[in-house]
């Protein structure tokens, strides 16, 4: 099946976190995944999970140079939807009655062992964000996950001036970094 | 040099951001610093990670965004539920109303037929008058019988040493609330009393004390989940002097108060916290504030005894945080916050309207 310049900008998009591209897809796709999921013994909440997560490993592989799409977004997210699903029911033992066919699935185990992998780490920085504590948490959010620059961040959070927050980033810096490596070795 | 000026300084050779000078003379460094050398190599790895991980939130907030307002739009729909499932939900959900019924029916019938060998072997005359009279009380007591179960009896065993706690708020649609860690002290049960005056058990799933925020389930068969809930929650600082609003319970009667944000922190300068001017009284604790959008911005905890009107609010990043932390700690937990509110744009009038439903009562038995 031949996939489009369309198809191929969509994909593009989705790896750069445009809002836009992000609705289209969701807009396209969600219902087909809402029927699969609730069709075998899920409910409203894991259809949205599952399909998330889907979009989370689309997003994963477009953000890497080496990945080609090779099938349509929705073929390669029904595929991902319905291994994440059946793994989840097997998980769970829920009853698992005969999954429905369709027409097109493609291979995505080894995507899915490599989402596993890459959500793997960011539960250990996210354990590691859950044990610093207040206000280094919000510093840091601010800085690394909201992108605010520290003359927004001094305002923000009452500092006197930027490098004052500057200085306090840092300090939460080193200890996040401590926790991070001990989470790290854990695992 | 100090721990985090090491730092900047390796997070600036490694975003490129030294000028060449610089740079040469920190990898001269490096090189005969094996010490050094492996600090730059783990804070290599470390920011790398630190920059997926904002990747991800990012993409995950976009989702999540993108899920509401679609849903919003109308653009993604909840399936219908499949006949079988519907009828069990009927069942489940009128079974205390068919009970009422046949069993008002079934007392009736018999205490008819009971009346009628009673009455029927004397003088006919006075006696049908009387049943009749008999009856229409019957009928009184039966409809007194259907007022008593309307109205929810409370579940309350009498001679217990009730508290009225504070003020709860849902937080989401599967019976999960919060209020202020500190009503709950030394409760050996828990209730919560809805705006009909309907009472449900609870049982306490976290609290945090430092944080003054407690997450309490309800645990109760005769509780309906609803569908969504009309607000969401902000994790944005709040502007002072913007007009905020909540609802409690500092009577039996559910009370509203307006105010404003007079500070971004609480006593003493806490960050978790912050301060609004409003009236509050002992009830109030636990109670949700709302931003003009309806959104919730925190949950009052505490007043300053010394000034008037001078109230606290722990900050509703708290609860996004306590929801994270109940995520990881438990898998089964799980806690959905809105982000947007359904009720933005709508007067105040209409929106509490919608709110008050989802604030309750907390009543707090002592062991």
């Amino acid at each position: 099946m031949a996939i489009t310049e369309q198809e191929l900008g969509l994909f593009k998009a989705i790896g750069n976190n445009d809002k836009g591209a992000i609705e289209a897809v969701y807009k396209e796709n969600y219902s087909l995944i809402q029927h699969f999921v609730i069709n075998n013994n899920g409910t409203e909440d894991d259809a949205r999970d599952i399909f998330q997560e889907a979009m989370m490993v689309l997003y994963e592989k477009s953000r890497l140079p080496e990945f080609e799409l090779t099938c349509q977004i929705r073929t390669y997210l029904y595929s991902v939807c319905r291994r994440l699903w059946l793994k989840k029911l097997q998980h769970s033992r829920r009853i698992e009655s005969q999954v429905e066919n369709f027409d097109r699935i493609v291979q995505v185990e080894d995507d899915i062992e490599e989402h596993d992998k890459l959500t793997r780490q960011y539960q250990t920085m996210r354990t590691a964000m859950g044990k610093i504590g207040e206000p280094c948490k919000s510093l840091i959010e601010a800085f690394y996950v909201h992108r605010k620059n520290m003359l927004e961040i001094a305002g923000f959070f009452g500092y006197t001036n930027a490098d004052n927050a500057k200085n306090q980033k840092y300090k939460c810096l080193v200890r996040l970094k401590k926790l991070f490596f001990a989470q790290y070795k854990n695992a | 040099m100090e721990q985090f000026e090491l730092a900047e300084v390796v997070e600036r050779y490694l975003t490129g951001e030294m000028n060449p000078e610089e740079q040469r003379a920190f990898e001269e460094m490096r090189k005969n610093n094996p010490e050094l050398d492996q600090t730059v190599v783990e804070y290599h790895y470390f920011l790398e990670q630190m920059g997926h991980y904002g990747e991800i939130r990012r993409f995950k907030s976009n989702l999540y965004d993108t899920h509401h307002t679609l849903q919003e739009s109308g653009e993604i729909k909840e399936l219908p539920l499949t006949t079988g499932t519907r009828i069990v939900n009927m069942w489940n959900k009128y079974r205390r109303v068919v009970a009422v019924a046949a069993s008002i029916a079934g007392i009736t019938a018999l205490f008819i037929s009971g009346m009628m060998t009673i009455f029927t072997p004397k003088a006919p005359f006075r006696d049908i008058e009387e049943l009749r009279r008999k009856v229409s009380n019957l009928e009184k007591q039966s409809s007194n019988q259907r007022a008593e179960f309307n109205k929810f009896k409370t579940k309350i065993a009498p001679g217990s040493d009730v508290k009225f706690g504070g003020t709860s708020f849902m937080i989401d649609p599967k019976g999960y609330l919060v209020t202020s860690a500190h009503v709950l002290k030394g409760a050996k049960k828990i209730y919560v009393q809805s705006i009909q005056g309907e009472d449900f058990l609870a049982e306490i799933v976290h609290q945090d004390a430092n944080a003054d925020i407690a997450v309490i389930k309800i645990n109760d068969q005769d509780f309906q989940s609803p569908k969504q809930l009309p607000y969401g929650f902000t994790r944005i600082q709040t502007d002072l002097s913007e007009a905020v609003y909540t609802l409690g319970y500092p009577k039996d009667e559910i009370v509203y108060n307006e105010g404003y944000l007079s500070a971004r922190t609480g006593l003493e300068g806490d960050t978790m916290s912050c301060q609004i001017t409003i009236t509050a009284n002992p009830g109030n604790s636990g109670g949700p504030v709302f931003n003009k959008n309806g959104e919730v911005i925190g949950i009052l905890n505490a007043r300053q005894a010394s000034a008037n009107g001078v109230v606290f609010a722990t900050k509703s990043k708290n609860i996004f945080h306590l929801v994270e932390t109940l995520k990881e700690s438990d898998k089964d937990i799980n806690i959905k916050l809105r982000n947007s509110s359904s009720i933005k744009g709508i007067n105040r009038t209409q929106q509490v309207k919608k709110v008050q439903d989802h604030v309750y009562m907390v009543k707090v038995v002592l062991g």
